[in-house]
């Protein structure tokens, strides 16, 4: 086997199939949408070399300014969420349920398997107004509070998206972190448990430091799902009230589908593409700084 | 810096030249496309089918044609086959752009409306067929109603698109409801407050709005400022002769949020769709709803409409104390852009041409009760009485005006729409609506 990986031909010959089709479907419209970016107008148009004057629009442009941040806010808020929220149900199927907790775990994970356009759908329903009126303002009304129209407002529709975010993803985050605290064993839980360690402290010094790598791959999975958030939101209220929560993808594909501007609208991908990156980045180094340190 | 890592950056590097190189190549190529000149006759070359590409949405217009090609176009149906393609609405600038910088397009296809402008991507490409010649080369262009012809002119700029609808807009309401209240027709917009108030009083709803299209909406700011600028309103504004940001346009905006803000749209209108206002009018629950005549297929529904026929009033947008404009000029469209490929427009295309434009409107108006902009050449018997009045009203128009957004640029147009729901809920004062539209206008001037 060895001989076999060692001969550099195997290796060519093994990997190339795979390498194409990468190149062929990755790469390459990968670079072609930089390539776009550096100029302006559409296939039928056709394309005008404009240099860098796509992000020098986008720099000034208020309505992207905007998306930026709303990808931005949303991604921070969800992935809080959903790493705190999966973060306390792996540490329930731990330590509170331990074997019994199967049922739960596929309950929680179940609406993971939903399609978000669904999901959206049914949110939009649970918060519905008018004639219509969704459970949810049946108990505010219950509760002798008048009706409030949740997508009315900017505030509303991100906390219905968030929450419906949440919702749908903690149980798949759950899970994940779940096999990470299974991977500790358990005689360090055990000795530090004898040393005196309980509850909060427990998990703090011994169960978060150890489970830290699949937290941040977790962290990392999150930020990069939630900053490509494009069809709950346009589901759930077409990034609206006005453009308030129309995220970046939203943005993009209005300016390339709808406008017809496919130069300006890679623009606004690569800088997508650059805020994963930033993102993802920055979330690496402040752990192996962490694990530095440790 | 690590120096293994100076091959990759070079490959990657030589990618990005060699995709911006091969862009350039396709620049040249793509800004030549060009249509032939449509001037003169059937000039094109015959496709193998009469391929139609209509919207999901709109199954009228496919339901028509079959029966045509079942019927009065036999002939050319036989000739040439009837086929269609649909796509969604919303994805129409995408596909049609796409099939067209394929030289793909079919021979007859649903449109954006900035595409088909003598300065848009498919007029600047020669790539719709100028109807009027053609018409006229065919000897039907007696076929098209003038008041038709001239809406579309109005608004594309340029005979592009056949009127397969010819709709009014104006305000439907509830007979029964105004008679039981003592309610007169409003002739003002004063009146229409009253009216409203003496409704919202009486338990119902006083317009049924369908908040979360956003054009409902955006319809009455547009047709505020036509009664009182005038209307000439919106033609000002894409001439740059007045600002959105002037007093009549944002009294307008205003109007319509002080009519959000006194509950007069019912609760949750922001989110409620076309067919929940619709249903909300057909039932009783809503005594108004401002809407085109395309409303005529669910009034004369009998599954959908359970206040009868009979009980359905149709009055133009009330006039504004002291506005330049008049109640009498209504609103018109002509439905989406359809235009015609001129590359494919050859002589078997013109006999289907010659034969809708002899055929639609008495074929879709005794089927499916639509006002079509076509000449009605067949008596149809037993016409809904509420299609009968509208027909009569349509006929009787002399001045007509466009709607909202219809001469702004889509950008423009989805800003509109967009924003319409932070105006209305009051996150937007109607000033800064008018101002980020106009700013939106003129950066896309």
């Amino acid at each position: 086997m060895k001989r076999v990986f060692g001969d550099r031909k195997t290796i060519i010959i093994l990997l190339a199939p795979t390498l194409v089709l990468y190149i062929a479907l990755k790469v390459v419209p990968v670079a072609w949408s930089l390539g776009l970016s550096f100029f302006e107008g559409n296939t039928l148009r056709g394309f005008t070399f404009v240099g860098i004057d796509n992000f020098a629009k986008f720099v000034q442009d208020p309505a992207g300014i905007q998306s930026l941040w709303v990808s931005i806010i949303f991604a921070v808020l969800a992935t809080a969420g959903q790493i705190v929220f999966g973060y306390l149900l792996a540490l329930l199927y731990v330590f509170v349920l331990r074997k019994g907790s199967a049922f739960i775990r596929t309950a929680v994970f179940f609406p993971m398997v939903l399609p978000t356009v669904a999901v959206a759908l049914l949110f939009k329903s649970f918060v519905a107004v008018g004639d219509n009126q969704g459970p949810v303002n049946d108990v505010l009304n219950f509760l002798g509070l008048g009706s409030v129209e949740f997508l009315a407002s900017t505030v509303g529709t991100m906390g219905v998206a968030l929450a419906m975010t949440w919702w749908s993803s903690m149980g798949f985050y759950a899970v994940l972190l779940y096999t990470g605290l299974l991977d500790i064993p358990d005689e360090v839980i055990e000795s530090a448990r004898i040393d005196g360690a309980n509850g909060i402290r427990l998990v703090r010094h011994i169960v978060l430091p150890l489970s830290l790598p699949i937290l941040i791959s977790s962290i990392i999975f999150s930020f990069n799902s939630t900053l490509k958030v494009f069809d709950s939101l346009l589901a759930l209220n077409g990034g609206g009230p006005g453009t308030t929560t129309a995220p970046l993808t939203l943005y993009m594909y209005r300016t390339a589908f709808e406008y017809a501007e496919y130069g300006y609208g890679s623009t606004i991908a690569l800088v997508l593409t650059l805020l994963c990156l930033v993102f993802t980045l920055a979330v690496f180094r402040s752990t192996s700084k962490k694990s530095a340190e440790a | 810096m690590n120096p293994r890592r100076t091959p990759k950056a070079l490959l990657a590097s030589g990618i990005a030249l060699l995709t911006i190189a091969s862009l350039a190549a396709c620049s040249s190529g793509a800004a030549e496309t060009g249509g032939s000149d449509s001037a003169s006759g059937p000039s094109g070359t015959d496709p193998d089918t009469f391929t139609v590409l209509s919207a999901n949405e709109n199954t009228t217009l496919a339901t028509e044609l079959d029966a045509l090609a079942a019927g009065a176009c036999k002939a050319e149906d036989k000739a040439l086959p009837l086929e269609h393609e649909t796509v969604a609405q919303a994805d129409v600038v995408q596909k049609v752009t796409l099939l067209a910088s394929q030289d793909s397009l079919p021979a007859h296809f649903i449109a954006g409306t900035a595409m088909v402008r003598p300065d848009g991507d498919l007029g600047a490409a020669d790539l719709v067929l100028d109807y009027k010649s053609a018409l006229t080369d065919l000897g039907v262009w007696d076929q098209i109603l003038p008041a038709a012809s001239s809406t579309i002119e109005n608004v594309y700029g340029q005979m592009v698109s056949l009127p397969y609808q010819y709709n009014l807009e104006g305000i439907f309401y509830n007979k029964k409801i105004f008679a039981e209240l003592g309610i007169e027709e409003p002739k003002t917009f004063d009146e229409l407050l009253d009216a409203s108030a003496t409704l919202k009083d009486a338990g119902y709803t006083p317009f049924a709005e369908a908040g979360a299209a956003a054009w409902p909406l955006t319809r009455l700011i547009g047709m505020y400022a036509y009664r009182l600028v005038g209307p000439e309103a919106m033609t000002a504004i894409r001439d740059d002769k007045a600002k959105l940001t002037d007093d009549g346009y944002v009294e307008a905006a205003q109007a319509v949020a002080d009519l959000a803000d006194k509950g007069y749209f019912g609760q949750g209108f922001v989110s409620t769709d076309p067919a929940a206002a619709t249903n909300a009018f057909l039932t009783g629950e809503a005594a108004m709803k401002y809407d085109g005549t395309w409303l005529l297929s669910n009034i004369n529904d009998p599954a959908q409409n359970k206040i009868g026929e009979d009980n359905i009033g149709f009055m133009p947008f009330p006039a504004v104390d002291g506005g330049k404009g008049s109640i009498d000029q209504w609103p018109a469209n002509a439905g989406t852009a359809f235009a015609m490929n001129p590359k494919s427009y050859g002589p078997k295309v013109g006999a289907w041409l010659k034969c809708i434009a002899e055929n639609y409107g008495s074929q879709a108006l005794a089927d499916a009760g639509v006002i079509s902009g076509f000449k009605v050449n067949e008596e149809v018997p037993d016409l809904p009485v509420t299609t009968a009045a509208i027909q009569e009203q349509v006929a009787s128009v002399d001045e007509t005006v466009l709607w909202f957004e219809a001469l702004m640029d889509g950008k423009s147009t989805s800003l509109a729409q967009s924003n319409v729901s932070l105006l209305v809920t009051g996150q937007l004062s109607a000033e800064d609506y008018m101002s980020q539209l106009q700013q939106s206008i003129d950066q896309n001037r």
